[in-house]
């Protein structure tokens, strides 16, 4: 079976590789626009924390032999820990200065936590064994679709669009919204918004290392892993503007989707594209796709 | 401005005059390339400073231009056979116009985005590298001869290639100090303390913006260029994002928007990596973000920021 004179499998396989890379994204986007929405910065160790949480998974299993399931649980929650402790010992400080000073502290706690894993582990990557449960695959009749990779795509959109719920539809995605418009009102209306701007950070970390753990079977578990990953992460939030929720999980996944066809037509640009895109909507929509100027 | 800055100004001119002598000797008392490498990352600082500390544009992809002009230099020089200057210029010109474009693109947005973009853009730079023939992908440029300066003084001479990198410098700094002190270095300020009241009170500030990024584009590339030259080496290394955090590193720990700082910061930071490199490997990476955050922290004037304050308290008139 062909289309376009393209073997279908091949399309298959690539448009699969599209859509997970787009998981990634969105997961790694929706979390970076959580905590610019609140806290007004940009979080460069985000790539860190990511690599982070496939490494807490691969120690706790090989180490500690603790399985995949529990990882997917405790690591987001280690490392959301540390997003914690982040947030209160340092970027509280930089509140009331300019916001590129948490793009730079943050940028510092991503060379640090690079430089720790790489001293540790080194450079040549580690690999984390796909969980029994979910190892082999089921022929779709046109392509052959590993059982894990399915897994990955449903329990990141699952987690991207229960996010999407609370924030937009519970008492606690209310409390946030409204500081986000205005943090000042919010507290004399008797809120706790530092604690909200600590769980906040808290857990846009954690959901970083959530994409960690599930993206651990199926890349090399690598110190490197997260900083190639977060600068595309960066155009896609240029792409789609933090501005809405949904429209971080939409660009994200889209600019997967075309990726893997790049993959598929045009090899030689696939590890550019996203950027072209990128200044193509500079271009045409300097606020990005979903974007409030 | 008050009596102590005024006091700090009227000395500059006999520090400059302290400082020219002594690059002029120091090839003397310590070891030439060490200095020249110091010159060609001082010189990628002040440039970068022009723009994030006189024009409030953070830029997180500098190495682009460093690495594109010392590309352009290794290739003309080596392949085509030019003389350095000629090399120097065409690396210089090239990371000007590469500054143009992406200046133009970035400046359609401001703040944290504009620092994305250009970080982005840069990565763009790096996988171009990587990919194309020209630039020998993971090997780089390597075995760039330093022929002889306009045909006649041999720059295999550590020395003679001293000279010349330390008068390109000084060159790149009348050109940044220049620019600060002109009456279109004080629109840069003005946009930098409060955009909106420039555009009130007429300026094109996008107009400003873009000429400053191209100026500092081009400085950055000229750098990079006799960086390339010294080294003969043009690598994959200046153009990854490392190399544009570790200007953003180098001039905020000298001192932001002071006018000496990033010589200072780079500098320290160059010693640092050469006195650290063999006694404990890639914990330099973490030293680097240790000292990163602690400047972000605690220390955000930067050394020669610090210095003008404690002048300043002291109340010397």
């Amino acid at each position: 079976m062909e289309i376009f004179g393209i073997p279908t499998a091949l399309l298959g396989s690539q448009l699969l590789v599209g859509l997970i890379n787009g998981s990634f994204y969105a997961i790694l986007s929706l979390g970076l626009a959580i905590i610019f929405g609140l806290l007004n910065i940009i979080n460069f160790a985000h790539g860190a924390q990511y690599m982070m949480g496939a490494f807490v998974a691969w120690i706790a299993l090989t180490r500690f032999g603790i399985n995949y399931w529990v990882s997917l649980i405790a690591a987001p929650l280690i490392v959301g820990i540390v997003g914690v402790l982040i947030e209160r010992l340092m970027l509280r400080r930089l509140y009331k200065l300019d916001h590129l000073y948490g793009l730079l502290l943050t940028f510092g706690l991503a060379l640090i936590f690079e430089g720790i894993f790489r001293d540790q582990f080194g450079i040549s990557g580690e690999s984390y064994e796909v969980p029994e449960l979910l190892s082999g695959g089921v022929n779709l009749g046109f392509m052959f679709l590993p059982i894990y990779r399915g897994w990955v795509i449903i329990a990141s959109l699952t987690v991207c669009f229960g996010t999407w719920y609370m924030i937009e539809r519970t008492k606690l995605g209310a409390y946030l919204r409204a500081g986000t418009e205005n943090s000042q009102i919010v507290q004399a209306l008797g809120i706790n918004v530092p604690l909200l701007i600590t769980f906040t950070y808290g857990y846009g970390v954690a959901l970083a290392a959530f994409a960690g753990v599930l993206a651990a079977p199926i890349f090399q578990v690598n110190p490197l892993m997260g900083s190639n990953l977060i600068i595309v992460v960066f155009a896609v939030v240029v792409i789609g503007g933090m501005g809405s929720i949904m429209g971080s999980i939409l660009t994200g996944l889209g600019l997967g989707l075309i990726e893997g066809l790049t993959k598929v037509f045009y090899p030689e640009a696939s590890s550019v594209v996203v950027f072209v895109i990128m200044v193509i909507v500079l271009l045409v929509r300097p606020a990005g796709l979903f974007g409030k100027s | 401005m008050n009596s102590s800055e005024t006091f700090l100004e009227s000395k500059l001119p006999l520090l400059f005059a302290a400082l020219f002598v002594l690059g002029l000797i120091a090839p003397f008392a310590v070891y030439p390339t060490f200095l020249m490498k110091i010159l060609c990352y001082g010189l990628f600082a002040c440039a970068f400073n022009l723009l994030l500390g006189f024009a409030g544009l953070l830029s997180f992809g500098h190495a682009a231009f460093l690495g594109t002009a010392g590309y352009v230099c290794g290739l003309m020089v080596r392949d085509v056979g030019v003389t350095p200057e000629v090399g120097i210029l065409a690396g210089t010109v090239s990371a000007g116009l590469l500054g143009w474009l992406f200046g133009w693109l970035a400046i359609k947005r401001t703040g944290i985005y504009f620092a994305m973009i250009t970080l982005a853009l840069a990565q763009m730079v790096f996988f171009l590298a990587i990919q194309i023939k020209e630039t020998g992908g993971e090997d780089g440029l390597q075995g760039v001869p330093r022929g002889h300066l306009f045909g006649l003084l041999d720059l295999s001479d550590n020395i003679a290639m001293y000279y010349l990198v330390f008068a390109i410098f000084c060159v790149g700094f009348f050109i940044i100090y220049r620019t600060i002190h002109s009456p279109f270095g004080q629109i840069l300020k003005a946009i930098r303390e409060n955009e909106p009241r420039a555009i009130s009170l007429g300026y094109d500030v996008n107009k400003f913006k873009l000429i400053a990024f191209i100026i500092s584009a081009a400085l950055a590339g000229m750098a990079g260029a006799t960086k390339t030259l010294v080294f003969q080496l043009a690598s994959l290394s200046d153009v990854h994002w490392h190399a544009s955090g570790e200007v953003v590193l180098m001039t905020l720990l000298g001192g932001l928007g002071t006018i000496l700082g990033p010589l200072v910061g780079a500098a320290t930071i160059v010693a640092l990596q050469t006195q650290l490199a063999d006694s404990v490997g890639s914990w330099v990476t973490v030293i680097m973000g240790a000292i990163f955050v602690l400047c972000v922290l605690s220390f955000r004037r930067g050394m020669v920021g610090e210095l003008q304050a404690l002048i300043k308290r002291s109340g010397v008139n």
